[in-house]
C-alpha cells in the first residue's frame, strides 16, 4: 500500500497533469465538438457547394466532373433569376413584417410583463413550434380557402370588399387568399414570427434600464429614446432574427406549394433540380444563392455599424 | 431652494423604500444622503430625477412642483452609478446626447461637448467609444455629459462606488472643486461615511426609509442625534446602563467617540479599570478594546503611537470627560 502522501502525490499529479498543459486540456474540450463539425458540417456543405462548378451533360443526364461557370450563369437567366427575385421578395416582406410584429411583443414581454405573464408570453411564443410545421401549413390551406375561416370572419366583419380589393392587387393578389401572395406571405410570417420575437427580446433583455433613464433624464422624449437608444441597441437582436426569417423562407419549399400562386421557389427549385433531373451542379448552384445573400446582408450590416455595441 | 421633498413618500407594496422624508436643499450647496443599502436614499435621487414617483407627497424643483413632471421635463441632470453611457456612441455623442435631443444645432454643439470635455480633462478622447476607456474616465464622461446640459441640481448616485481607492480619492477632490467653480447644487448619494463628511456641506443620514438626522459634517460627527447615526458616523461607544449601572441613572443613551477615552491617565471625571482583550491595529490609527468587569466592551483609539506591544492582556484604566458624552434621542418604544 502506498502512504498516504505519495497517493496523493499521484492524485495529484493526474489532475495536475492537464493544469499545466493547456493546450491538451483545449483540445480534450474542442476535439470531439470540432470533429463532428468539420465532418458532418463544413466537409459536405464545401463539397456540395464545389458541385456547383461541376458540368451536367444534358444529353446523357449524367454529372460530368469537369470544371464549368455554366451553372453559376445560368442562375442568372430570365427564368431562374425570376425564381431568385421571387423567393428573396417574399423572405424580404416576411422578414420587415415579422420584425414590425415582433418588436412590441418582445418589448412589452420585457420591459412591461410581471414574472407570470413572461412566463407565459414565452410559452405561447414558443408552444406553435412544438407541434409539426407540415400540419400547421396544411391548416392554413383550410383556413384561407374559400368557404374556409378567414373568410368567413372578413365576410361576418363586412370586410369582404377590402379583401376583394387587396386581392385585385396585382402580384399581391390572386384569385382567392388560399392562391396569392398574400396568403403565402401570412403563412411565412405566422410560421417564423418566433425566431424573430426571441432573439429581439433577447436583445432587448440586455438592455440596461439605467441607459433608458439616463436618456429620459437627459431631455430625450420616449420616442427620441426609442429612436436614438432602445432601436440602435436592438439591431443586433433585429438582425439575428431576420437571418432566421430570410434564410428559413429562402429555403423553405413546402410552403409554397400548399399556399399562394404557382411559380417555383428556390427551395423548390433545388427540389426538381436534384430529384426528378438528378442535376445536382444546378441544384447545388441554387443553394449557392441563401448563403450569397446572407453573407452580403451581414457585411452591409457589419458595414452599418449594426454589431458595433456588442 | 433647490429640492424640497414635502413628506414624500414611496411604497413598493408592503415595502416602506421612502417613508414620509422631507428634505430641503439649499441652492448651491452639496448636500449627500448617506446610509446603508436599502436604507432609501437611492430611491430620493430616482425622486428627485423623475425615475420613480412617490406614492403620497409633494416634490418641489426651483420652486416648481415637480412631482409628477416626467424626468426628460425637469432640469436635473443625473450621474449613475453604473455610469450609463450609451454604447453604441462615441464620447462626443455621448456627452452631446442631452443636447441632440433638445434640438440644439450641431455647430453650437460640438462647441459645448468640447467645453465639457475640457471641464473634466478628457478632449482628447472625444472619438472613443465607452468601452474604450477606464472606470476613471467613463466616469468624467458620465459628469460631462450632465453637466453640458447646464443643469440647475447635479444628482449623482454613488459615482464613485466602482473607483478604486486612491482614484475615488482623487475624484472626491476633483468633484468638490468643480462643485464649487460651477455653484450648481449637488445632491449626491453614498453608503461611504468618510467620503460624505470630505465633500458635504450638509449629509442627510438615512436609515430604514426614513431620515435620522440632517447636519453638518461636524455636528455629525461630534453631535449625533441618534444611535443609528453615532454608530454610522465612524464608530461610537454607545453607554447606557446595562453598561455603567453605576454612572448612568435611568433610561438615558449616550454616545462616546473612542478617540475622547484616554488610556492610563487620571484626567478626566469618569474613570474606569479593565483589561487589554484586542487591538486592531489600522495603520494611520490604533484601536484597543478593553473589557470591562461586567465583560462589556469599549473602544478607545489613543491618538498618539504608542507601544503596542507591551499591552495585550494587561490590566488599564480608562478615563473621559462626561462632556465628551453625547446624550442620544431613543426612539420611544
Amino acid at each position: 500500500m502506498m502512504p498516504a502522501t505519495a497517493k496523493n502525490r499521484a492524485i495529484a499529479s493526474k489532475s495536475g497533469a492537464l493544469f499545466n498543459r493547456p493546450r491538451l486540456k483545449l483540445l480534450l474540450l474542442l476535439g470531439l465538438p470540432a470533429v463532428w463539425f468539420l465532418v458532418i458540417y463544413i466537409y459536405p456543405l464545401l463539397h456540395l457547394l464545389s458541385q456547383s462548378f461541376y458540368t451536367f451533360d444534358d444529353f446523357t443526364m449524367t454529372v460530368v466532373r469537369e470544371f464549368s461557370l455554366d451553372n453559376i450563369r445560368n442562375l442568372f437567366s430570365p427564368a431562374n433569376a425570376d425564381i431568385i427575385i421571387r423567393t428573396a421578395a417574399m423572405a424580404l416582406a416576411v422578414s420587415v413584417f415579422s420584425a414590425i410584429i415582433a418588436f412590441p411583443v418582445a418589448y412589452y414581454m420585457t420591459r412591461h410583463a410581471s414574472g407570470k405573464m413572461q412566463a407565459f408570453l414565452y410559452i405561447s411564443v414558443i408552444l406553435p413550434m412544438w407541434t409539426s410545421y407540415i400540419v400547421k401549413a396544411y391548416s392554413w390551406t383550410l383556413i384561407l380557402s374559400q368557404e374556409g375561416v378567414a373568410y368567413w370572419i372578413i365576410d361576418a366583419l363586412g370586410l369582404t370588399g377590402v379583401l376583394n380589393a387587396f386581392l385585385d392587387i396585382p402580384s399581391i393578389g390572386g384569385n382567392t387568399l388560399s392562391t396569392s401572395n398574400l396568403g403565402r406571405f401570412l403563412v411565412f410570417t405566422y410560421i417564423w414570427l418566433p425566431f424573430m420575437i426571441l432573439p429581439i427580446q433577447a436583445a432587448l433583455q440586455r438592455l440596461s434600464e439605467s441607459l433608458l433613464d439616463a436618456s429620459s433624464d437627459l431631455g430625450a422624449r420616449p420616442f427620441q429614446t426609442f429612436r436614438h437608444v432602445i432601436l440602435p441597441l436592438c439591431i443586433p437582436g433585429v438582425i439575428a432574427g431576420s437571418i432566421f426569417t430570410f434564410s428559413l423562407t429562402l429555403g423553405d419549399y413546402i410552403i409554397p406549394q400548399l399556399v399562394g400562386p404557382p411559380g417555383l421557389f428556390i427551395g423548390n427549385m433545388v427540389y426538381v433540380q436534384q430529384g426528378s433531373i438528378g442535376n445536382m451542379p444546378m441544384a447545388a448552384a441554387f443553394t449557392l444563392v441563401p448563403i450569397l445573400i446572407i453573407a452580403v446582408y451581414l457585411y452591409f450590416a457589419k458595414r452599418a455599424g449594426a454589431f458595433d455595441a456588442l | 431652494m433647490s429640492v424640497i421633498f414635502e413628506n414624500v413618500k414611496r411604497h413598493f407594496g408592503d415595502v416602506k423604500a421612502v417613508d414620509d422624508v422631507s428634505i430641503t436643499v439649499k441652492e448651491g450647496e452639496f448636500f449627500s444622503m448617506l446610509g446603508p443599502s436599502g436604507s432609501g436614499k437611492t430611491t430620493c435621487l430616482r425622486l428627485m430625477a423623475g425615475f420613480e414617483q412617490p406614492t403620497s407627497g409633494t416634490i418641489y424643483i426651483n420652486g416648481e412642483d415637480a412631482t409628477w413632471l416626467p424626468p426628460f421635463k425637469r432640469n436635473v441632470n443625473t450621474v449613475f452609478q453604473d455610469y450609463a453611457l450609451f454604447p453604441h456612441m462615441t464620447i462626443e455623442d455621448n456627452v452631446g446626447y442631452g443636447l441632440m435631443v433638445k434640438g440644439v444645432r450641431r455647430k453650437d454643439r460640438a462647441i459645448r461637448v468640447k467645453d465639457a470635455l475640457k471641464l473634466v480633462d478628457l478632449a482628447h478622447v472625444a472619438n472613443r467609444r465607452p468601452n474604450q476607456l477606464s472606470g476613471g474616465q467613463q466616469q468624467r464622461v458620465a459628469l460631462a455629459r450632465a453637466l453640458v446640459n447646464q443643469p440647475k441640481v447635479l444628482l449623482l448616485d454613488e459615482p464613485l462606488g466602482a473607483l478604486d481607492l486612491k482614484l475615488r480619492e482623487q475624484m472626491q477632490g476633483e468633484l468638490k472643486a468643480l462643485q464649487k467653480q460651477l455653484g450648481i447644487t449637488f445632491v449626491f448619494v453614498t453608503h461611504d461615511q468618510g467620503e460624505a463628511l470630505s465633500m458635504s456641506d450638509r449629509i442627510a443620514v438615512f436609515n430604514q426609509g426614513r431620515i435620522e438626522q440632517v447636519s453638518t459634517p461636524e455636528t455629525l460627527y461630534e453631535s449625533p442625534k441618534t444611535r443609528f447615526v453615532a454608530d454610522f458616523m465612524g464608530t461610537a461607544n454607545i453607554i447606557d446602563n446595562t453598561l455603567l449601572p453605576d454612572l448612568i441613572d435611568g433610561p438615558q443613551v449616550f454616545a462616546l467617540r473612542p478617540e475622547k477615552i484616554r488610556l492610563n491617565s487620571d484626567q478626566g471625571d469618569m474613570t474606569l479599570q479593565g483589561q487589554v482583550s484586542e487591538i486592531f491595529y489600522q495603520g494611520a490609527v490604533t484601536k484597543i478594546e478593553i473589557r470591562l468587569p461586567n465583560h462589556r466592551t469599549v473602544l478607545v483609539q489613543p491618538p498618539y503611537a504608542f507601544d503596542r506591544s507591551s499591552l495585550g492582556g494587561q490590566p488599564v484604566s480608562i478615563s473621559w470627560d462626561r462632556a465628551d458624552m453625547v446624550r442620544l434621542e431613543e426612539p420611544a418604544t
